[in-house]
This record gives C-alpha cells, sequence and structure tokens, in this order.
C-alpha cells in the first residue's frame, strides 16, 4: 500500500523507511502523505511504543524533490496541503519518536528531524538547511524547533549561511543526541528504540504534552497541564509497577498502560 | 428514571449527567434524542436532589452534528409542521446550570447544543465547527444567533461561511469555551467543576443565570431593572440568612436551596 516508504512493526517498535533511495529519499506529495499516514497507524496502533524514522539508501531524506518545482507553484499551498499535515501528525502523536539520520538530512529532510524526539546520527550523516541555496526559507516547522534546539544565533546562521553541520558538530550543538559508529549503527538504533519501547509509554506521552506545552501556554498554564498531567500518570499501570519494584528491589517491566 | 433510546442518564450525589448515546454514529444528532435530551433536562431541572446538569456524549465526539439522512428528503411544509425546533427552545428554559463536556468533534447541531450549555469545558485536542454550508443548508437551532451573541459577526460570519474547523484553544480565545483540559481527564474536570457550582447557594446560581441571560437579549436599562428585581428577590431566601450569618461567625455557610 505504501510506494515511496517502508512501514513495518516489530517488537514493539514501528520503522518507517524513506524508501526513494535513488534519489535520496527526496519528498514529493505522496511521500508526505504516507509518512503522515504511517504516523497515525502507529499512533493508534496499540502495539507500537516507538517510533522509528530512517532513510533507505546513502541519505536521510534530501527535502523537497526539486524535479517537482515549477515556476507556477504556489509554495504556501504546498505547505499547507503536504509538509503541514505530516508535521503536525508528528506533531500530535505522543509515542517518542527517534530520526536515525544515517545520511544527509537536508532542506525539509532536516526539518523532519527536527520534528522527532531524538536524533541519533550515524558518522555519514550531516544537517543543511539548503532552502537559503535556492532563495528559500526554512520551512515545515524547521526554526521553531532549531531555535528550541540551539537557540536564536546559532539557528539564524544554520538558516542564513546553510552550511553543512557535521554529526559530531550536530552532537556537540546539541541537535542530536547521539553520534554512532558506521559500524554499529544498525545495531545502536535497534537497541535505544528497545530501551525506549520498554519505558513507560503513557508517561513518555504526557512529558511529550508537557514539553510542548513549555513553548505554548503561559507559566500558570503549564502548571496546570502539569498537575493534570502528573494525574493521568500517577493512575497508570507503569506507575505502580514502578512503585512495587522499587519496594520489591526488583527492576521494573513496564506495560507501556 | 425514564428509559431513553438514545441517551443514557444518571444521577450522582446531587449533579444529574445526561450522555449522548450513539457512540458508533458520533453521537449524530436525530430528532427522538433532541426529544430525549430535552425531556432528561426538563426532569432534573424539577428534581431537588438535582443542582447541577451536566451534558457529554458517549465515545469520541461530543457530537458530529445532526443526521442528515432523516433531513435529506425534508420539504418546507413539512419542516414548518414538524415544528421540530420547538424542542431546542424548551433547553433554553433550563434553570439549573448546564456544563458541557465536549472532545473530539462538536459539529453543527452538535455545536449547537453546546451552545446551550451554560459552561463548556472541552478535551484538548477538540474542534469546532458549523460545517452546514457546506451542504446548501445553514444551522438552523440557533447557531447564527449563538455564536454571534458570543464571538460577534466578524468571527461569527468567517466561520459559518467556511465551515472551518476551529481548534479548541482558538474557541477558549473567543471566549466560546471556559477551559480546556487533558481528554483523560474531561469527566473527572467537569465534575469537580459541577461540584463546585453544587456546593454554591442554589437559588443565587439559579438568578445569576436568570440575570446574565437577560443581558444577552435586552437593553442595559431593562436588563439593570430585572437584575435588581433578581438581587431583592434573594433576600427573601433562607441561604441569604445563614450565608451573612456564616459570614459573621466565620464559618462555612450550609446551603438548603431555600
Amino acid at each position: 500500500m505504501y510506494e515511496t516508504i517502508r512501514y513495518e512493526v516489530r517488537d514493539n517498535i514501528a520503522w518507517v523507511y524513506l524508501n526513494r533511495p535513488d534519489k535520496l529519499n527526496a519528498f514529493i506529495a505522496q511521500m508526505n502523505h504516507e509518512i503522515k499516514e504511517a504516523i497515525k497507524s502507529a499512533t493508534f496502533d496499540n502495539q507500537v511504543r516507538c517510533i522509528v524514522l530512517t532513510g533507505e539508501g546513502r541519505a536521510f531524506c534530501s527535502g523537497q524533490d526539486l524535479s517537482e518545482v515549477n515556476e507556477d507553484m504556489d509554495h504556501g499551498q504546498v505547505l499547507r496541503d503536504h509538509y503541514g499535515p505530516m508535521i503536525k501528525q508528528i506533531r500530535q502523536c505522543e509515542k517518542p519518536i527517534v530520526a536515525a539520520v544515517n545520511g544527509v538530512a537536508a532542506g525539509a529532510g532536516f526539518s523532519l528531524a527536527l520534528a522527532c524526539d531524538f536524533r541519533l546520527v550515524s558518522e555519514r550523516a550531516s544537517f543543511l538547511n539548503a532552502f537559503i541555496h535556492v532563495g528559500l526559507i526554512p520551512d515545515s516547522g524547521n526554526l521553531h524547533y532549531l531555535t528550541q534546539l540551539v537557540g536564536q544565533a546559532k539557528a539564524m546562521e544554520l538558516a542564513v549561511l546553510g552550511e553543512k553541520v557535521s554529526a559530531s558538530d550536530a552532537v556537540a550543538m546539541g541537535l542530536a543526541n547521539k553520534l554512532i559508529s558506521t559500524d554499529a549503527w544498525e545495531e545502536e538504533v535497534l537497541s535505544f528504540a528497545k530501551r525506549l519501547a520498554a519505558l513507560p509509554t503513557k508517561a513518555i506521552g504526557l512529558i511529550k504534552r508537557s514539553l510542548k506545552a513549555v513553548s505554548e501556554q503561559s507559566f500558570d498554564a503549564y502548571l496546570e497541564l502539569e498537575a493534570q498531567g502528573q494525574r493521568i500518570a500517577g493512575q497508570t499501570e507503569d506507575h505502580r509497577e514502578g512503585l512495587n519494584a522499587f519496594m520489591e528491589k526488583r527492576t521494573p517491566v513496564y506495560s507501556g498502560k | 428514571m425514564i428509559n431513553f433510546e438514545f441517551i443514557e442518564t444518571s444521577l450522582t450525589e446531587n449533579i444529574g449527567v445526561i450522555e449522548l448515546n450513539r457512540p458508533r454514529q458520533l453521537n449524530s444528532l436525530n430528532r427522538k434524542m433532541i426529544s430525549e435530551i430535552v425531556v432528561a433536562m426538563e426532569d432534573f431541572d424539577r428534581n431537588d436532589h438535582v443542582r447541577v446538569i451536566v451534558l457529554t456524549g458517549k465515545g469520541r465526539a461530543f457530537s458530529a452534528g445532526a443526521d442528515i439522512d432523516e433531513m435529506t428528503e425534508d420539504d418546507p411544509i413539512r419542516l414548518e409542521l414538524l415544528n421540530q425546533f420547538a424542542d431546542w427552545d424548551r433547553l433554553a428554559l433550563i434553570k439549573k446550570p448546564i456544563i458541557g463536556a465536549v472532545k473530539g468533534f462538536v459539529f453543527g447541531g452538535g455545536f449547537e447544543l453546546a451552545l446551550c450549555c451554560d459552561v463548556l469545558i472541552s478535551a484538548s485536542g477538540t474542534e469546532f465547527s458549523f460545517p452546514e454550508v457546506g451542504l446548501g443548508v445553514m444551522p438552523g437551532a440557533g447557531g447564527t444567533q449563538r455564536l454571534t451573541k458570543l464571538v460577534g459577526r466578524a468571527k461569527a460570519l468567517e466561520w459559518l461561511w467556511t465551515g472551518e474547523r476551529i481548534p479548541a484553544q482558538l474557541a477558549l480565545e473567543q471566549g466560546v469555551i471556559n477551559k480546556i483540559v487533558a481528554p483523560e481527564l474531561l469527566m473527572e474536570e467537569a465534575m469537580k467543576f459541577a461540584e463546585r457550582l453544587a456546593k454554591q447557594p442554589p437559588l443565587s446560581v439559579r438568578l445569576i443565570k436568570d440575570s446574565v441571560n437577560k443581558a444577552v437579549d435586552s437593553s442595559l436599562h431593562e436588563g439593570m431593572q430585572y437584575e435588581r428585581k433578581n438581587f431583592y428577590l434573594l433576600f427573601a431566601t433562607e441561604d441569604q440568612k445563614e450565608g451573612m450569618k456564616a459570614f459573621k461567625e466565620k464559618r462555612k455557610p450550609d446551603y438548603r436551596g431555600r
């Protein structure tokens, strides 16, 4: 059913592979739509407790397929119709989402990685805000997320100069969480995803909700949202399991409920 | 308690709860359902044990709107003779506070029903909309009137003409709803609010609703005279004596609703 991506669920992990390797996984409208649908499926699949987005071949995602861009195109409408809904679907999802950045993440491919909760980078990975090189501005939520991750000054630099950020620099500036060697790539991505999938999933979702509220709400409203979040977390099976395991001096086994 | 087909009612302590109960149809409203809601409301309104009414929907949506199948074949004469909106008019006569707990979709007739509530508590992620324009009609159960009185002409026209979906946050900013809460806690938070209201002196609560409704629908002068009469009237209640006595004695008042 998917043509531009591959979607697989194994061991409570949903894998979304961008699958246009000969185009460096560049976006076409169909791929925007399929990523959105895949994230939606993973969101509503009770088996899924972690989502991993990665690229087939040597790139993570090279951004918009420029062969699809023409003079008559309404760029704003493309964002409203295709990129916006995809990014919103990711933002709405309350399960942990990992971008396993296996190669270059350029333009909207960079934005896609930014919209995820964690960025693991291989030695081959790089980030590039390429928009300026074709006279455009970073889109798909790019600067919203980038500013939060690296601050206004660095975000300005990356957006305006459009220089490539290496994997190690990305980790150093707080853009990525972890640098993984090429040899250990698949194994470490899998173990990171498994680790996330074994944590109290509901609590992770509520943490995501709180973090979103930081940029969207006043402090008083944030505190109220936090109180509601803790009320919900306090009623989960995983909270009880955590308490019991602590009392019984054993490792907790979380069900995600 | 009366047996209903499309709604479910329950009474806990002094709060009457009405739940729309067609979850598989996203609580789409048919005529029987509206008349059941009215009957249940009036029943609670007359029940001495009930101080507050909570209206909500079972399943993931409050209500996705009117049952379209029911009206595709309608003609003006049939509609005039049916006089279905008379039921809706009765909702406006309920004297006790109605708290709407809404989530998911609040569309069309569902939005109009929500606007019949006095206080709206909404789950985050809820969307409101008047999509009637897209079907070649328009709201007929107060949508154009109540919405305009709430948000003003400019926003009302924009929303009614486009049929666009209004996210909860915007509905809050525009004064359509009172509060946004986590979806998991919608009923808990609505009941908490209801319990808080249920502790207030019922006759004060009742006449405040009566006076505020007057403000929506009359001149300032007329409203001021009306308010005054209600204010005087409360001095005939036991609760007024109790409230002021408790204040002097620095203790919590015990209101009886008399």
